[in-house]
């Protein structure tokens, strides 16, 4: 059931978006005008770009995660979207599993045009793709189930653009970390050194949204 | 026969304004309950207590049967509130809109959806995006996306206010239709000439408390539904 | 049951009898004073890294009070929120230690770099200690700026808790991938700027008595913050229960102490 609800939610966050257009037409072009202003602060000397590509890949991806997860909220607070679903009746787990899976799979096809502009613009070379993806995939189910879990409850807090991040960004390092050695040991093609990494990007990402599953219902309540 | 609403004594927060001081309510199956009052006495957040949008502070209260303290979302499931807000997504159609919501309570059957589309009138605008539709549109939207969950407690707070001729005619036969569909109504409204020959009882509240109805015409006129407030943080009255 | 009732019925109005309080707050000045004359003249010098090494008196436990500040700011909110075990006193008590734990964490950031400059030359090296400790304290500041939001007294209490437990979680997971990265890092660096000299004899002994020290200071701080807040909010109450009186038209409650 809980399922079912999920992806009533989740098909209801991605038909707005293919109507609304704002993950494709500013989230998506302000990921790239970052890896763009990137090689403008680093001597866009290709040995260097390419050497530090991954960190600024995830970079830019976890300030789009930013943008992402304040427009998922964002769209609940027109028209008291946020009473409806709360009088619709729906498990706070299932909404919390359908917003976080609508933003993964958001930033998915995000990561999927970003790091092809990294690879053209930066000048990497792709040796372990397995570990690239899987890394990513767990990487952002990750961002996704914390991102959810931060966006509720900043959700309708009058400061909530500013404390986002705050809330956000340092629960997040360990991801961050973990997706940028595993990306370069994937690059690099020593895909052994990556796999603990992405092991524990799997763990975070696992926890995260066992933890969004059992509290979301009761902060979505308390959201103003 | 079975008893709906059950409130005794209820207190009831608005950030740190007491809306609902020690508010008694009875309600029976089948009733349809006008609530009438001046502005700022605690209507609107009754209902949003009923729907179970805003927890009891202190008092007894339950709605068929199930206590709005410990058992709220099941107290939820049967009811249906028509509030001030739409509940819509600007981006999606008056249809998708609707199934969204019918498809959230389990009810995921388009011919349900294509009826309640024209039983509110909106079969013409099916395919209109929300914030396409007039204001009168998207009340006929509001009440259409409660009527098709089926809802045992019917909640409607100022339904007439906005609404043309064509709008009136929906809610009166929404709210006349509603005991023979197994539903108990409880309607805010100002429009007395109107709203009281659809009710079988009226309850008068002021101050955050039933008052005895007198017959004096002491409201106000009609009046145009207020913006939603916002849940502020500041201890001021707001009006409900 | 009602909403104002599960929290504010059997809160206590300070966390430790007025005695106990004093007799902790002389017996931390003691413990002060006591840390001070080890670590200035009783410890021994350190053969390599000289008398800088003496912050480490300072540095090492504030760095201990600050994840112990954090266990308890957690621990906190999990009793707020197991109903059995309700009650305002954990919420208090959860942002009391929050703001203690800043404070010591700020502490052993700064100790940590100042500790460093004379050893290493610089005034600051990805020592995994010190980026677990810098994460620790973005982590303070985010749930202390959420809860300097107002909300509805329960609800927002609610909110903080549910936040800390998910900020702390995330502890364990920092410090592991921390340390593991830093000391993959290891092999790549020349030198490792580990800020570990080695310890023996009176050394040990002053630092155990720096963390009693300062940990009879968060106690003491803790109660005091504690009785802060219960003042702070009852006066707020007050307010609410008259607010309520006038409009219902009852006498005045007279809430519970």
């Amino acid at each position: 059931m809980i399922w079912r609800e999920a992806a009533l939610v989740a098909g209801k966050d991605l038909r707005i978006e293919a109507r609304a257009r704002v993950a494709l037409g500013q989230i998506l072009p302000f990921g790239l005008i970052v890896i763009l202003l990137f090689a403008f602060a680093l001597d866009p000397d290709r040995g260097l770009l390419a050497r530090v590509a991954p960190g600024l890949f995830w970079v830019a991806v976890l300030l789009a995660n930013l943008l992402a997860t304040g427009r998922a909220f964002a769209i609940e607070t027109h028209h008291g979207a946020r009473d409806g679903l709360r009088l619709a009746g729906l498990d706070g787990g299932a909404i919390f599993l359908g917003k976080a899976g609508a933003i993964a799979a958001q930033l998915l096809g995000l990561e999927l045009v970003l790091g092809t502009g990294v690879v053209v613009l930066y000048g990497v070379e792709v040796h372990g793709a397995l570990v690239v993806v899987l890394t990513a995939v767990a990487a952002t189910v990750g961002m996704a189930a914390t991102g959810t879990l931060y966006g509720v409850l900043a959700a309708g807090l009058r400061l909530r653009e500013t404390l986002l991040p705050l809330l956000l960004l340092p629960v997040l390092a360990p991801v961050m970390l973990g997706a940028t050695r595993a990306f370069e040991d994937g690059l690099e093609g020593a895909p052994g050194d990556a796999w603990p990494w992405v092991a524990m990007l799997a763990l975070f990402a696992a926890l995260y949204t066992a933890i969004g599953v059992l509290a979301f219902g009761a902060l979505w309540e308390e959201a103003a | 026969m079975s008893q709906v609403v059950r409130l005794r004594s209820v207190v009831a927060l608005l950030g740190r304004f007491p809306a609902l001081a020690g508010l008694d309510l009875d309600v029976d199956a089948g009733e349809i309950v006008l609530v009438t009052g001046p502005n700022g006495a605690g209507k609107t957040t009754l209902l949003r207590l009923l729907a179970g949008l805003v927890p009891p502070y202190s008092g007894e209260a339950s709605v068929r049967g199930y206590d709005l303290v410990t058992d709220r979302r099941r107290a939820r499931v049967g009811t249906a509130l028509v509030g001030h807000e739409t509940y819509c997504y600007d981006d999606l159609t008056a249809e998708e809109n609707i199934r969204f919501f019918a498809r959230a309570s389990g009810r995921d059957d388009a011919a349900a959806v294509r009826a309640v589309l024209g039983r509110v009138a909106l079969d013409g605008a099916a395919g209109v995006p929300h914030r396409g539709l007039s204001a009168g549109q998207r009340r006929r939207l509001a009440l259409a996306v409660a009527l098709v969950r089926e809802p045992e407690l019917l909640l409607l707070d100022e339904p007439h206010a906005g609404l043309d001729a064509t709008g009136r005619e929906v809610v009166a036969e929404a709210v006349a239709a509603a005991p023979g569909e197994g539903r108990t109504v409880v309607m805010v409204s100002h429009e007395l000439e109107v709203a009281r020959p659809m009710a079988t009882r009226e309850v008068r509240v002021d101050g955050g408390r039933v008052v005895p109805s007198t017959v004096a015409p002491t409201d106000e006129p009609p009046v145009t539904p207020p913006a939603a407030p916002l849940a502020t943080d500041a201890p001021q009255a707001v009006t409900p | 049951m009602t909403q104002g009732e599960t929290t504010t019925a059997g809160a206590r109005d300070q966390l430790l009898l007025p005695v106990v309080r004093r007799v902790i707050g002389v017996c931390a000045l003691v413990a002060l004073g006591f840390l001070t004359v080890f670590g200035l003249w009783g410890a021994p010098t350190d053969a390599v890294q000289g008398d800088a090494q003496r912050i480490m008196y300072l540095h090492v436990p504030s760095a201990w009070l600050a994840y112990l500040a954090f266990f308890i700011t957690a621990s906190a909110s999990a009793l707020f929120l197991w109903p059995r075990t309700r009650s305002t006193a954990w919420d208090r008590i959860a942002g009391a230690s929050a703001e203690l734990g800043v404070l010591f964490t700020g502490f052993a950031l700064v100790l940590g770099s100042l500790w460093g400059r004379p050893v290493w030359g610089f005034w600051w090296a990805w020592d995994a200690r010190l980026v677990s400790t810098a994460l620790l304290f973005f982590l303070f500041l985010g749930y202390l700026a959420l809860r300097r939001i107002p909300g509805d007294p329960v609800g927002a209490a609610k909110r903080n808790a549910i936040a800390a437990l998910i900020a702390f979680v995330d502890v364990p997971i920092v410090h592991f991938s921390v340390e593991w990265w830093r000391t993959l890092h290891q092999k790549a660096t020349v030198f490792n700027p580990e800020l570990n000299p080695k310890i023996h004899g009176v050394m040990g002994l002053t630092l155990w008595i720096g963390t009693i020290a300062f940990t009879l200071v968060y106690v003491y701080l803790l109660d005091r913050r504690y009785r802060l807040a219960v003042l702070e909010e009852g006066a707020a109450d007050v307010e609410l229960e008259r607010a309520i009186a006038e409009r219902t038209g009852a006498p005045l409650k007279v809430s519970a102490p």
